[in-house]
């Protein structure tokens, strides 16, 4: 039972994580039709907004030792950390929290480098064939993924939690079902989080006004630039809003796996996946593909069911695709016309 | 239509002359080495067979390595257990990656656009992780099928006794290695050149292409379109199989990543680097392809440093570091960079980039030199 | 380009092939009758070819193990401080090159993946005429260029590789292996797992699900059941999963004590922190303070787990901490060049560089057959590992074996494995007949 409580919750975060990959996706190859191969380099480059400004805060002074000299002759080095010297406690406080301090730093960042990336090459893609928009957003998705490994590195970079969060949130004891049943805080911080990125997406979208504009831009641009509508300039938006979500899984994602600049490539072909299993166009369905990949790839990797089908765990997403896709021609909940032809 | 059939002993001696003589211009590239050169018809004719599923259907398959890489275990298996003669491990390499085709596509057609992509991804992945981990005891995992002084081999030991080391492929007593083998790959390619360009001219041909530009309208008249794309389909899987198997020719070793996604992903790329629906485009994007991961990669500081060496000191240090960046552990930025500007400036591959140039120099009198290329515009 | 010179006789073969093109290519062959083995040098330079993994998870690695190759040519043709040569047993090299020629190199990258090795060798030896062929980060990659050089008769001196495939089942004639294995691993590990856990201990092992990973399973469950343990389970997880969450919460109830994490490189990293994260470090069972074992890491995967390393216990070819005469030879002139210290992968590319150079010149030629008699069975020491021992065998070398756990306190950003035991070579010696396998001839092929 606890086996299977345990699975639940795995899935549920993995599911999380999944999603929030995926709503990013969506909002740009499901309704702007853009095929976008560099999504999981934006995924990426959150993750490396919180190595960055970890790495800045805990820049250090760093003095010769007048003596002490290394194994290999040189001096040995006396570091300081400066963020610790100026501002003391503050400053501890501040390295121990900059997983979440970095996603102040990310929505800004991520936003620019969204619009950026929209106005300075996707725009011209619209309208050309999705072999062209997998091209150059694969070549930029390469360039973006070697810049960052020119300047940190191919070894992952380890990104604590803050030490509040660091432990095991003891769910057992709370529900009464014994001591078993422990669960890593950060991780139902993570599926927390993800809930309200996914549940402020679809307020935008659903509730305000800009959101429903774009609603009917992505259904049909024409008609609403007819009306007088600048959509250009909301797809922008929309493109923006994306970069920033794939951006902050990025960060969130960087205690659970501490991130190197191939991160972004391994999401890539699940991301993918799981929108057209959602079905393409739909929010919806990204989210809820989502979890139930997540979910189903957590059960299929116990002992039990591992046990009669050897080798399930490894293929189970694909094969849940292949049955969906098979017996749901649009995926879970896809829009028919939506990048069928 | 006649006159192109007219030019085609003209077309097929022009591109047999260019194949064969890959090994003197390719010198002054540092690219004339049998591995590279047989590398570069093998996956000249994976990217032609890729080709004539996605240029002229337009149907996106994203798994296709799958069958790449059935090909390559086929072949390998042939030769452990038949013979070390090529002949039988094509045949064995081309029916299997064939039969398989014909499964996956069957299923697969069932789905357009996006979807029949992911399908055929999906059964990529799933063939490539289990053959990575639950089927090793056929494809070896990790390590990859490689022959053994164990294998039975029983044709072969019918004639001969088991030698001292391993056998090496051969083609009735010719040594597939090294320059043979990549002569026996280079007509290979060329007959399949002349099979591509058969069927991109043939009725069936354009039947694919009215597919791509509107299954619909297809459909409204009446005409049933599934089996004609599952022909080509099983067609560009069998090519696919025999580039698997041409590999498995010239270096006896099967492994698994051949099925990556990252694999079909690559074939995807050559074709519409060169031009998709084009006859030769494919192929010029594969070879750039793997001239980048070749030879851009092999390039070090003390290369760079000699090839600058005509530069006073200072520069040639800046030169050097700034080179080094492209080059060496560089060499995907250069392939992505590459990607990028091709498909901004020339949309349509780098076969579109040749009718630019014909067009400015040539009048269009020039297509003798590009005598295959059929203008058909990506999508 | 400055090498025209790549083309060579497999052109003669091809001859009967091809009929039209091949008058031509014929004009660049050269000295084809004066070779009488692949690539002889004729002129007065050898070059040596450098396999090394330089995109993909294992870069940084490869990029090291670069490092320490472009050391040993510059300290073989004489340059720098002479590194190991003052410190090698063997006194044939002098610092002139091999055989008086001087040692050029080029590079390539395996991506660590079968092919990508391959075709990259392949050009080292087609085009670029290398004599040997060394490197690489995976036990797949080493078994498959092995393999290759076998076939073209070019010696092969392994880089780090792990698994007991490479000098077992898989083991060639012309391959060697300077690096520890699995096998090892485990017989090293036994007795302070006695030592520090007890004997009475319940296992549950995490295995990357390929070659390497069951190997090292197999070898540690078989140690850990000589000790007295249980073994509760052993799971088999993808490579590359990133999240282990689901193949970690079942160890939480599994009634398992100790965790075995038979895995490497970023997938060690990960399931490492995320096993920390559910917090198995703190954890009690059976009264026993809850372990996590990790049978082989490096001090690149200990920067990658950051603070979740301390204090876990595991296996390792050699760390710079090291106090002998080798070892602090080679972290001085390294550290001067590069300013950092070594990492394993350096040290064992490094010292395979130089051993090969050191069978050439003991043998007096550069003939394959006669260097890998140079090899095989060769006795040597003062290259940081103690007194080691290149088996003829199985071209395995035997030496001390390090049971090191992650740094609670370190000195410094490098410090981060602390030694716990050195292991000596015949606690780790075995029986060469176990893993079978047939090293196969040594003719010299002309390839």
């Amino acid at each position: 039972m606890d086996a299977i409580l345990l699975q639940f919750l795995n899935g549920l975060d993995k599911g999380g994580a999944y999603a929030l990959i995926a709503l990013g996706l969506t909002l740009v190859f499901g309704t702007l039709g853009v095929v976008n191969f560099a999504h999981g380099a934006l995924f990426m480059l959150g993750a490396f907004c919180a190595v960055t400004f970890n790495k800045l805060l805990s820049l250090e002074k760093v003095v010769a030792h007048p003596t002490e000299k290394t194994a290999w002759g040189t001096p040995v080095e006396i570091r300081t950390p400066y963020v610790e010297a100026w501002l003391g406690d503050f400053g501890a406080f501040l390295v121990n929290y900059s997983v979440p301090f970095s996603i102040i730093v990310a929505i800004p960042v991520m936003l620019v480098i969204g619009i950026v990336m929209e106005r300075g090459l996707i725009k011209h893609f619209y309208k050309r064939p999705h072999a062209d928009q997998i091209l150059v957003t694969f070549g930029l998705a390469i360039v973006l993924q070697e810049i960052i490994k020119h300047y940190f590195g191919a070894n992952p970079i380890p990104q604590a939690a803050p030490a509040v969060v660091a432990g095991s949130a003891d769910i057992g004891a709370w529900l009464g079902l014994g001591d078993g049943l422990v669960y890593p805080w950060w991780r139902l911080v993570y599926f927390g989080f993800a809930a309200a990125v996914i549940a402020a997406v679809f307020a935008f979208l659903q509730f305000t006004t800009y959101g429903m504009v774009v609603r009917a831009g992505m259904r049909d641009s024409e008609t609403v630039g007819l009306l007088g509508i600048n959509i250009q300039k909301r797809f922008t938006v929309v493109f923006g809003i994306a970069a920033v979500v794939a951006g902050l899984a990025g960060v969130m994602y960087t205690p659970i796996l501490p991130p190197d600049y191939h991160m972004g490539m391994d999401f890539l072909v699940l991301s993918f996946v799981v929108v057209v299993v959602g079905g393409m166009g739909s929010l919806p369905g990204a989210v809820l593909a989502g979890f139930l990949l997540g979910i189903l790839q957590s059960f299929a990797s116990m002992n039990a069911v591992m046990s009669i089908f050897p080798g399930i765990n490894q293929i189970i997403i694909y094969l849940v695709a292949v049955v969906i896709l098979l017996t749901m021609p649009r995926g879970l909940l896809g829009r028919e016309g939506v990048m069928e032809e | 239509m006649k006159q192109m059939f007219n030019r085609e002993p003209f077309a097929l001696a022009a591109f047999s002359l260019v194949i064969l003589l890959m090994p003197i211009w390719l010198t002054p590239f540092g690219a004339n080495y049998p591995d590279l050169l047989q590398k570069f018809a093998i996956f000249a004719i994976f990217a032609m067979g890729f080709n004539i599923l996605f240029g002229l259907t337009g149907y996106l398959s994203f798994g296709h390595a799958a069958f790449l890489g059935v090909g390559s275990y086929a072949a390998v298996w042939s030769f452990k257990l038949f013979t070390m003669n090529v002949l039988p491990a094509i045949f064995f390499g081309v029916a299997f990656a064939g039969l398989f085709a014909l499964v996956i596509g069957y299923v697969s057609l069932r789905r357009s656009g996006i979807y029949f992509s992911i399908l055929t991804l999906a059964f990529a992945q799933m063939s490539y992780s289990l053959a990575y981990s639950v089927l090793t005891p056929i494809t070896n995992g990790e390590t990859g099928l490689q022959l053994t002084l164990q294998d039975p081999r029983i044709l072969d030991r019918l004639t001969t006794e088991a030698g001292d080391g391993l056998p090496s492929t051969t083609l009735f007593g010719l040594s597939m290695s090294g320059y043979s083998g990549f002569y026996f790959c280079a007509v290979v390619l060329i007959i399949c050149f002349f099979i591509t360009r058969r069927i991109f001219n043939s009725p069936f041909g354009l039947t694919l292409r009215g597919i791509k530009s509107n299954q619909n309208r297809m459909g409204y008249t009446g005409f049933n379109t599934r089996p004609y794309t599952l022909t080509a389909f099983v067609i560009s899987g069998m090519f696919a199989g025999l580039a698997g198997s041409l590999m498995a020719v010239t270096d006896p070793l099967a492994g698994a990543e051949r099925m990556q996604w990252t694999a079909s992903g690559e074939v995807v790329l050559m074709t519409i680097l060169g031009g998709v629906g084009t006859l030769v485009g494919p192929m010029i994007g594969a070879w750039v392809i793997k001239y980048f991961e070749n030879i851009f990669s092999s390039f070090n500081k003390a290369t760079l440093e000699n090839f600058y060496s005509f530069l006073p000191e200072s520069l040639q240090e800046i030169a050097v570091s700034v080179s080094g960046l492209f080059v060496g552990e560089g060499w995907h930025l250069t392939l992505g960079v590459l990607f990028m500007l091709i498909v901004i400036f020339l949309p349509g591959g780098i076969m579109e980039g040749w009718r630019l140039l014909l067009r400015r120099f040539g009048g269009g009198s020039g297509n003798k030199s590009e005598p295959a290329a059929v203008a058909q515009p990506a999508e | 380009m400055s090498k025209l010179t790549m083309t060579r006789r497999g052109l003669l073969k091809a001859g009967a092939a091809s009929g039209v093109a091949l008058a031509a290519p014929l004009s660049f062959v050269r000295g084809a009758h004066a070779e009488s083995f692949c690539n002889m040098p004729t002129g007065s330079t050898v070059t040596l070819g450098f396999n090394v993994p330089q995109s993909g998870p294992y870069a940084d690695e490869g990029a090291d193990e670069l490092r320490a190759y472009q050391l040993a040519v510059k300290h073989l043709n004489g340059e720098g401080d002479g590194g190991l040569l003052n410190t090698f047993s063997s006194k044939a090299l002098k610092g002139n090159g091999i055989l008086g020629k001087k040692v050029e190199f080029v590079t390539g990258d395996t991506q660590t993946k079968s092919d990508a090795a391959r075709a990259s060798a392949k050009r080292m030896i087609e085009k670029d005429g290398a004599i040997m062929i060394t490197g690489g980060s995976s036990s797949g990659v080493a078994v498959a260029v092995q393999g290759l050089c076998q076939e073209m008769g070019v010696i092969f001196m392994a880089g780090l590789t792990h698994s007991n495939d490479t000098t077992g089942k898989d083991k060639k004639r012309f391959g060697f292996r300077h690096f520890f294995n699995a096998y090892q691993s485990g017989l090293a590990l036994g007795p302070i797992l006695a030592d520090q856990l007890g004997t009475d201990r319940t296992a549950y092992h995490l295995t990357a699900d390929y070659n390497w990973g069951w190997t090292q399973e197999e070898s540690i469950k078989n140690t850990t059941e000589g000790l007295g343990w249980q073994t509760a389970n052993a799971v088999r997880t993808p490579l590359g999963a990133g999240d282990f969450s689901q193949y970690l919460t079942p160890v939480l109830n599994s009634g398992a004590d100790v965790l075995v994490l038979n895995h490497y490189g970023k997938d060690m990293v990960n399931s490492l922190t995320q096993a920390v994260q559910f917090g198995m470090r703190e954890k009690q069972v059976n009264g026993k303070d809850f372990q996590i074992v990790v049978p082989l890491f490096s001090r690149l995967m200990a920067q990658g787990a950051g603070e979740n390393i301390k204090g876990i216990l595991g296996t390792t070819n050699w760390n710079w901490s090291l106090q002998d005469e080798g070892s602090q030879a080679f972290v001085k002139s390294f550290g001067q060049e590069y300013g950092f210290p070594p990492s394993q992968a350096a040290q064992t590319c490094y010292v395979q560089a130089l051993l090969y150079a050191d069978a050439c010149e003991r043998a007096g030629s550069f003939e394959p057959p006669a260097v890998i008699e140079a090899l095989e069975g060769f006795e040597f020491d003062g290259m940081g590992n103690g007194s080691t021992l290149y088996r003829a065998a199985d071209h395995q070398c035997f030496k001390e074996v390090l049971v090191v756990k992650g740094n609670e306190a370190p000195s410094s950003q490098f410090d981060l494995l602390e030694v716990v035991k050195i292991v000596p070579r015949d606690q780790v010696t075995y029986d060469a007949s176990i893993f079978g396998g047939d090293l196969g001839p040594s003719d010299v092929r002309k390839c």
